[in-house]
């Protein structure tokens, strides 16, 4: 099938998708309390960067030929994918021997390291 | 022998290291004696083969290159000797009257411990070496090289007995004063590559003598900083205060250094640079001034001096300043004439009065001497002819040298040179008033030391003896050069006669004629006309013979005729002022202290607690220290340890950030 007998969805629509989900991720960090849910919003944050990226690797493999073009966006999804992946095994790691020492998540009462 | 120049000095050297590795390997005394003397004796040896080489072949100038010393693009020095015939006497003498001292020094230190006796030999060789680098080397650095070579071997030899402080404080004063001469050395140094693109002697003289108007500015600039220089290492006003602190060495080394050799350096240096000199009148003219007011200035001192050594110290400065007045008038050869002549006389007094202090058991205090002529008749009779010879008795050496350069001075004055002749005049008669002084106290030394009764007290007139074979044999062989070795400057312009004038003629090339191309003329040049007249040098003659024998007379009457003693003492009583100024010398080592040495110390105190504790340590070192703490003090409130507001600052960084690249 020719992708460009498509009507496709503007990249744009994409992008203000993005931007939308990276703002919702965002106050979910500034204003959550709990740990686990924190940790939620910083995966909406991080998988609006990646549909940034997939909406991008649509705009600029128009007009390329070669796979590899295409590819160049996409291919960062998934080393985020990993990263995010890593991230929250070593994150819900700590949230769980902050829960044995504490026996809470609340980042609010977890605040001994400062001056 | 000539081709190998190098082995006169480096003779020197290797008998310097070996005896410090013997001093460390507690050698045997005979032993270090052999390397110490024999390196010496050799390199006398050598010197005197290659003079008699050198005597018989036409170049007048040899110069030996050994090795590129230092090169950077087209700046290049070389470790290069030269021998001319003004090297040529200097290492005559040099190694001679070392060789001399060498050999007297072996029953001077005789009761030194082995380690002691090692040090000193081998410093005294290394001071040979510096010594004849010095008078060998064919360009500035090389030279400078021996310059400060043989600065620092006087420094360790003036405090030889370091265990005393004031000989360890003499031997730094040495040091301290020379640096202030060699600075301006220095400075010459590096004013001769500017102006003239090399240091070699034998380049930069024919050029500068070739073109003398273009090089007249430089010329003054260059010579004044040299004559710094040769202030500072032959003793001069102003920076002659250390010379008489420098007996603090043992009295070979006062001999040998400090009278013979190395205050003399800097009338070698002057007369090596004698083109540049006769460029500049002003430098002429400032060499003739220091010189003549330093002779009579050091002679006021010696006259009411009581320690033996520091009359004849006083008295090498005021001899000193005789050779830069004969420089000064344009009698560079008159003034090494005096140097070698100085050194066979001096080095034959200070040899003598070495010879009676250790007779007096380390006593140098003349009223506690007296009638020794009994106890050292050898002593006696080469002390009295080295006296005879400086205060300029005829026939003996110093009367032919000092005459000469007084006769020069005289006729310097006569001739108007350069148009300061009345200037001239004034120092002639300064150098002549000098003459008298000199012998004044010369005799009072000899009548104070030699003559009347004993007065050290029983216990020490048991112990008063002829020193031994090893210290008489140098002073006889002094006290003989003291008497005929004037002839080989003898005045036959007196007899008209020429050519009876040996020095003259064979130091003549020397002096290059100025304004002539010598590359391509090196023919005699004719003598510039006499300004005086014939009959006027005779008289000239006759009256500094007579002004010496006044002075002798004067001391006769004051030391050793009927009423003696009582004359000096009633004369310091009647001008309490005047005697208690010549005993201070002037209190010129107080005026350095409160002008000179006071101010820098201060100054070094207000280094030490305003720039050094309060500027940098407090502001800077601890200042900084300080900010970075209060700084962290105030900034580690932000440290909240609440995530959220972290979390907070990245998200406004993050906008701050878009904002400022929108």
């Amino acid at each position: 099938m020719n992708p460009a007998e498509l009507v496709a969805i503007p990249y744009t629509w994409v992008l203000a998708l993005s931007a939308v989900l990276f703002a919702i991720g965002t106050v979910g960090v500034l204003l959550r309390r709990n740990g686990i849910a924190i940790f939620l919003s910083l995966e909406i944050m991080l998988n609006s960067a990646n549909l940034a990226f997939a909406a991008f690797a649509f705009r600029f493999a128009a007009g390329h030929s070669t796979a590899a073009a295409a590819l160049n966006g996409q291919i960062f999804i998934f080393f985020v994918i990993a990263v995010a992946a890593a991230e929250a095994a070593v994150g819900l790691a700590l949230f769980i021997a902050l829960y044995r020492l504490k026996e809470t998540i609340d980042v609010d009462r977890v605040n001994i390291l400062r001056w | 022998m000539l081709g190998s120049l190098w082995l006169i000095p480096v003779l020197c050297l290797a008998g310097a290291v070996v005896n410090l590795g013997l001093g460390i390997g507690r050698a045997r005394k005979d032993l270090i004696t052999f390397v110490g003397v024999g390196s010496v004796g050799a390199a006398m040896v050598i010197a005197f083969v290659g003079l008699w080489q050198y005597l018989h072949q036409p170049i007048p100038v040899i110069v030996e290159r050994y090795f590129t010393w230092i090169s950077a693009g087209a700046f290049t020095i070389d470790a290069s000797l030269q021998l001319d015939p003004l090297s040529a006497v200097m290492v005559a003498f040099v190694t001679f009257v070392g060789f001399l001292i060498h050999v007297y020094s072996i029953g001077y230190m005789h009761d030194e411990t082995d380690a002691g006796y090692a040090r000193y030999f081998a410093y005294l060789n290394l001071f040979m070496f510096s010594m004849l680098l010095l008078v060998l080397g064919s360009n500035l650095p090389v030279l400078f090289v021996g310059w400060e070579g043989v600065g620092l071997c006087s420094y360790l030899l003036i405090g030889y007995y370091y265990e005393k402080d004031w000989c360890a404080a003499a031997g730094k004063k040495a040091f301290i004063v020379n640096r202030i001469g060699d600075l301006g050395f220095l400075l010459a140094i590096f004013a001769t590559f500017a102006v003239f693109g090399t240091a070699e002697f034998t380049e930069i003289f024919p050029t500068a003598a070739s073109h003398p108007a273009q090089y007249a500015t430089a010329a003054t600039i260059i010579g004044l900083l040299l004559f710094v220089g040769a202030i500072g290492k032959s003793a001069q006003i102003p920076l002659y205060v250390w010379l008489p602190d420098a007996m603090a060495g043992p009295t070979p080394v006062s001999a040998l250094i400090h009278a013979a050799t190395m205050v003399t350096a800097g009338v070698y240096m002057v007369a090596r640079c004698n083109v540049l000199f006769r460029l500049s009148p002003t430098a002429m003219l400032v060499v003739a001034i220091v010189g003549g007011v330093t002779a009579i200035f050091a002679a006021t001192i010696g006259l009411v001096q009581n320690d033996i050594k520091k009359v004849l110290a006083y008295s090498t400065v005021s001899q000193l300043g005789y050779m830069f007045l004969g420089a000064g008038v344009g009698a560079f050869i008159a003034a090494i004439f005096h140097v070698v002549m100085h050194a066979f006389f001096k080095a034959c007094l200070f040899l003598g009065s070495g010879s009676v202090i250790h007779a007096c058991g380390g006593e140098q205090d003349m009223r506690k001497m007296g009638g020794l002529k009994r106890y050292m008749p050898t002593t006696y009779w080469t002390f009295l002819v080295a006296t005879l010879a400086i205060a300029g008795i005829p026939i003996f050496a110093g009367f032919f040298s000092k005459d000469e350069i007084l006769a020069k001075a005289f006729a310097a004055g006569a001739g108007d040179l350069n148009g300061f002749g009345s200037l001239y005049y004034v120092l002639w008669f300064l150098a002549l008033a000098g003459a008298l002084l000199t012998a004044f106290y010369m005799f009072r030394v000899v009548y104070l030391t030699f003559f009347g009764e004993f007065r050290g007290g029983e216990e020490a007139e048991h112990h008063l003896h002829e020193s031994p074979r090893s210290m008489t044999m140098p002073l006889v062989v002094l006290g003989v050069l003291s008497i005929f070795g004037g002839f080989v400057g003898f005045p036959g312009q007196l007899f008209h006669k020429t050519g009876w004038n040996i020095i003259e003629h064979f130091l003549h090339p020397v002096i290059l004629p100025i304004g002539v191309d010598t590359h391509v003329i090196a023919a005699e040049v004719p003598h510039a006309e006499h300004a005086v007249s014939f009959g006027m040098e005779w008289l000239l003659v006759g009256l500094s013979v007579g002004i010496a024998l006044l002075g002798i007379g004067l001391a006769y009457r004051f030391y050793r005729g009927p009423n003696a003693f009582e004359r000096p003492r009633k004369l310091a009583e009647h001008l309490p002022f005047f005697y208690k100024l010549l005993f201070d010398k002037y209190w010129m080592d107080e005026i350095y202290d409160a002008l000179i040495i006071k101010p820098i110390h201060w100054f070094c105190i207000f280094c030490w607690r305003v720039i050094d504790v309060l500027i940098i340590d407090t502001i800077f070192v601890n200042g900084t220290a300080f900010v970075v703490e209060l700084t962290g003090d105030l900034l580690r409130f932000l440290q909240t340890g609440n995530v959220r507001n972290y979390a907070l600052s990245v998200a406004l960084g993050i906008l701050a950030l878009a904002v400022i690249l929108w």
